[in-house]
């Protein structure tokens, strides 16, 4: 077997809390990147896949294992890599040329070597013509083109990809990544690996030779296959869609009891039991999800359901784990499923459906009872949000608690369970008022 | 390879020229300033005296301004990396901003005379120091927060692909502050001759300047000089506007952060003129890019040799901590000292100095609701009517262009002709100063109600007072919060000027703190000039942190147009 490029041993990503508990991020992971193939990192958002990239290119250090380079600690200095990111990230003030040299002009290049090196490389990627533009000049396409380009022109041994092609349209993205594939199997790259992050299930086994699955919360390996069809690759083809439908079904299994990691020290606290974590619905989206399923006779195959809706698993995802929470579907097997529950939600009209919302609600979402207990145990019946922060902090990162908090109080107050005010930052409970009302004549015009 | 003569521009020519002006301007002040220090200024009121002391004002602001842009650069680029220091920072950052500076005006000036005897040099320190503290606040804030505004990605590839430390200011950091540092310095070069005139008119100190002819003018009742002063007031104003923010601005729009093109960019023609300059082209070929070229080579060999030795950032850090102390020291002895002055005066100052500032208060906030009163109607008039707007606009900037306190002795001059009291007229001189900014930020808030709730109002019938209360007194609250809280700002500042004169060799005056804080000087009664000024200084905080705070929350959260 051939010696990795880079070697991640045990490298764990943890915050340590001011009451000493751990809000772990990424449990440990090993994870090699050998020399001639494309790896893909395959996950739902905001599972640390980018944490774990950026750990890999020695930018961000791990809470403990470590990343070797050749043998090496990495450092963000001795690593031969580069990273095309999600945003671009160009300078909006240098042209396109300039955004190519500065790697150059960092290593101390002469001028005119550097100037040969950027018109090369932009010649490669299919910009020549355009050194003199400015970014803003340029497409969301041409912008990622300049973007690889730039990472191309340091010679990187690894080419890191934080979901390069997210921010392009679906055309665009799918242009620019037959060429990433053409370029790399001509080997016109002065790359040796590549390894590309990515939450889109297709795009991971249209590129990939090896993909790897994370699971969340906190991130670690769930799967990691080799895939060994023939490039290019097609997307009908029954293996390509049996994969497809293999990863379908890893991401959405429930998960598994995974085993607490030993303890590593005697001063650690044992790890608490796991909060239940809110899918990032609205509930629209659940309701138009259930109305959905309902038409096609109660059962339907997930990626058949993503493609027709034209969705990324990233957005599907949500709403389908949220109608399973909520007891309004189940999953099995990669289908959907409508329950009793979920098809009364679907058939019911506006105010009903705010019932039993409310009492699908009261019954499955933990921070839902919590929060309707506490307002009608307190005499003032509200209470401040700093609350539940101080709740939700114990067990989720800081970007986690908002929009674990965001999604409870859009569901909470669509089940008028509480009422949120804005300027107080506080929590009120709602005043019972989903009494079916008589039927109103129609306003006169 | 030097340009054929015949190929010299017109271009060229007048920037040789602007250059040999410059030269000679700075050999002629360099003489002026280590020249003795003169008691008695005599300022001259002959016409061609005026470009002479329109030259010396701006040299003061040009070199305050410099420092304060080094001090702002510096201290903002600390407080961003250096997140303990960022703590103690940036709340300072915040009292500092909220303090009116001119009421250090008279102790600066009496130390820095102090310590320069027989200079001029101290005195023009002084004034430089003053209108420093005036205008650094502002723009320390603003390079901070763009360093904090950076994107996480634009960061990581700076460093994935290596930028060492000068590499990631002059491509990073800088472009990315540019634009707020631009706007900052207008704006404090704005308020900068606010203090400068203020400065330069000041008791005993009296500078060469446009500040002091105004007043000379007025102390002997001559219209035609007074004109003349605040005409080429203007007209300096006006050519900076064009000769250098015009042009700054329009270079500045290459760092805007944006993904698409703008469509109306800012334009100047002073900017295409250099664009155009053959000098200019040539410069950049001959001496700025083999610079450029020496300095990336330099600091990447530089970033080469840092990565063998990592242990200097001990020593760094040592360094770090032996300044916090000294700072912590001085801070200390300072507040010690402080104390004991203010525990040595007696009960009747006190007194004085609690009734004095009942009357500024009270006559600072009446400034501010007699120029709400007129600004608001008349900035709603224009926001709504765009024909109006694109006369009255550019009339108010000129208007509010010519600092409050050039206009001081003008002013005072009509009022004791007019048989008025000080007591009602430093009122009218307080108004001077804060009215604009009421007026430029209600015509702003009127222009910015979207047209579809304007509509909507029309609609649903909105007439009259529930037209006001329902749509434009919330459509433009945020920024008359905006505009009364500068306003504030300056009133209390003009106050300490606008309370006590000499005029015609005597004494006005009324009761405030401003007037106790100059009669305190011209008595050199340092102790209860410390108070009045600590005093001050803490009433205004107060009043920021009690009252202008919360409604400018209520501004940001409630009252704020999102889309």
């Amino acid at each position: 077997m051939t010696e990795p490029i880079i070697r991640a041993q045990a490298v764990e990503k943890f915050y340590l809390q001011p009451d000493g508990n751990r809000i772990e991020v990424i449990a440990p992971v090993d994870l090699d990147i050998e020399p001639g193939k494309i790896i893909a990192l395959l996950g739902p958002s905001g599972c640390g896949k980018s944490t774990l990239l950026r750990i890999l290119t020695g930018l961000s250090k791990p809470s403990s294992g470590e990343v070797l380079w050749h043998g090496q600690p990495i450092t963000s200095q001795n690593a031969g890599v580069a990273i095309v990111f999600q945003s671009f990230a160009l300078f909006p003030w240098l042209t396109v040329i300039d955004n190519v040299e500065a790697p150059l002009e960092a290593r101390g290049v002469p001028a005119l070597e550097r100037h040969k090196r950027a018109l090369r490389i932009l010649d490669t990627v299919g910009l020549d013509g355009f050194e003199s533009a400015y970014p803003k000049e340029l497409s969301g396409g041409m912008k990622q083109r300049v973007g690889f380009a730039r990472a191309l022109v340091v010679e990187p041994e690894v080419l890191f990809m934080d979901e390069p092609f997210s921010a392009l349209d679906v055309l665009t993205a799918e242009n620019l990544r037959n060429e990433l594939l053409e370029l790399w199997h001509s080997k016109k790259m002065p790359t040796s690996a590549i390894f590309i992050v990515t939450h889109n299930i297709e795009e991971a086994i249209l590129l990939a030779d090896r993909v790897i699955v994370l699971g969340r919360n906190p991130a670690r390996i769930r799967a990691d296959f080799s895939v060994e069809l023939p490039q290019p690759r097609d997307r009908k083809s029954p293996r390509f869609v049996e994969l497809v439908d293999y990863v379908y079904k890893i991401m959405t299994q429930p998960d598994l009891a995974v085993p607490v990691p030993e303890a590593q020290a005697a001063a650690q606290k044992p790890a608490r039991q796991k909060y239940q974590m809110l899918p990032h619905a609205r509930v629209g989206g659940i309701a138009g999800l259930l109305e959905l399923l309902q038409d096609r006779g109660g059962k339907e195959d997930l990626y058949r359901l993503a493609e027709d809706l034209i969705m990324d698993a990233e957005d599907l995802l949500p709403i389908v784990e949220a109608s399973v929470l909520l007891g309004f579907a189940t999953l099995k097997e990669g289908d959907v499923e409508i329950t009793p529950d979920g098809v009364r939600f679907a058939e019911a009209d506006i105010l009903s459906r705010k019932t039993l919302f409310r009492q699908a609600s009261l019954t499955h979402v933990m921070i839902l009872q919590q929060i309707d207990s506490i307002l009608h145990a307190k005499t003032d019946h509200s209470i401040s949000e700093e609350f539940f922060y101080d709740i939700l902090d114990e067990h989720f990162s800081q970007d986690e608690v908002e929009r674990q908090f965001e999604t409870a109080m859009n569901w909470g107050r669509y089940a008028e369970i509480f009422d949120f005010d804005r300027e107080s930052h506080r929590l009120v409970l709602a005043e019972p008022v989903s009494e079916p009302h008589p039927p109103t004549t129609p306003v006169q015009p | 390879m030097l340009p054929r003569p015949s190929a010299a521009s017109l271009p060229d020519l007048v920037m040789f020229a602007a250059g040999l002006a410059l030269f000679y301007g700075i050999v002629e002040i360099g003489r002026n300033w280590l020249g003795p220090y003169r008691p008695q200024v005599e300022i001259s009121r002959s016409l061609s005296a005026l470009p002479v002391y329109a030259g010396y004002s701006l040299l003061r602001i040009a070199f305050a301004y410099v420092l304060s842009l080094i001090f702002a650069i510096v201290y903002g680029y600390i407080a961003a990396y250096r997140p303990r220091a960022e703590r103690l920072m940036i709340p300072l950052l915040d009292v500092l901003q909220s303090i009116p500076v001119l009421s250090f005006l008279p102790g600066v000036m009496l130390a820095m005379a102090a310590l320069f005897p027989g200079r001029q040099l101290g005195v023009e320190l002084g004034a430089v120091l003053l209108i420093f503290t005036g205008q650094v606040w502002n723009m320390a804030f603003s390079f901070y927060a763009s360093l904090k505004s950076i994107p996480r990605e634009m960061r990581e590839a700076a460093t994935i692909y290596r930028f060492n430390w000068w590499q990631r200011f002059l491509q990073i950091e800088l472009p990315f502050a540019t634009i707020g540092l631009v706007w900052n310095s207008m704006m404090s070069v704005a308020g900068a001759w606010f203090f400068l005139m203020a400065c330069e008119q000041f008791s005993d100190f009296r500078l060469p300047g446009l500040g002091s002819y105004l007043q000379s003018a007025a102390d002997n009742g001559d219209t035609r000089s007074i004109l003349l002063g605040i005409a080429t007031m203007i007209i300096v104003i006006v050519v900076m506007d064009q000769l250098l923010w015009r042009p700054v601005i329009a270079w500045a729009e290459k760092f805007k952060f944006e993904q698409v093109e703008s469509s109306s960019a800012p334009t100047s023609w002073v900017l295409d003129f250099l664009r155009g300059s053959r000098g200019v082209a040539y410069l950049r070929k001959r001496a700025v890019r083999p610079l450029r070229e020496q300095l990336i080579h330099f600091f990447a060999h530089q970033n080469e040799a840092r990565v063998q030795s990592e242990s200097e950032s001990a020593a760094a850090l040592w360094l770090w901590r032996v300044l916090g102390m000294a700072a912590l020291a001085a801070i200390g002895y300072a507040v010690v000292r402080v104390v004991m002055i203010l525990t040595g005066l007696s009960r009747s100052e006190f007194h004085e100095i609690g009734i004095g500032l009942g009357a500024t208060f009270l006559r600072v906030n009446a400034s501010l609701v007699l120029g709400a009163l007129w600004t608001i109607p008349a900035g709603v008039a224009i926001g709504f009517n765009p024909r109006l707007a694109r006369i009255a606009q550019p009339l108010a900037q000129i208007a509010a262009s010519v600092p409050a306190t050039a206009l001081f002795p003008v002013v005072l001059l009509i009022l004791i002709r007019l048989g008025g009291g000080l007591g009602l007229g430093s009122i009218v001189l307080l108004l001077l100063g804060t009215q604009w900014y009421i007026l430029f930020n209600v015509i702003a808030g009127a222009i910015a109600i979207p047209t579809d709730l304007k509509e909507a109002a029309s609609v649903f019938g909105l007439r009259g007072w529930e037209r006001w209360q329902k749509l434009i007194l919330p459509g433009i609250f945020p920024f008359l919060v905006t505009g009364l809280i500068t306003a504030s700002g300056g009133a209390w500042n003009a106050s300490i000027v606008a309370e006590y004169f000499h005029f015609k060799g005597q004494t006005y005056s009324t009761t405030g703190v401003g007037a106790l804080i100059s009669a305190a000087t011209d008595a050199k009664n340092f102790d209860l000039l410390l108070a009045g000024t600590i005093a001050l200084a803490a009433v205004v905080v107060t009043t920021n942190r009690l009252l202008w705070r919360r409604l400018y929350r209520l501004a940001e959260t409630r009252f704020k147009l999102e889309s």
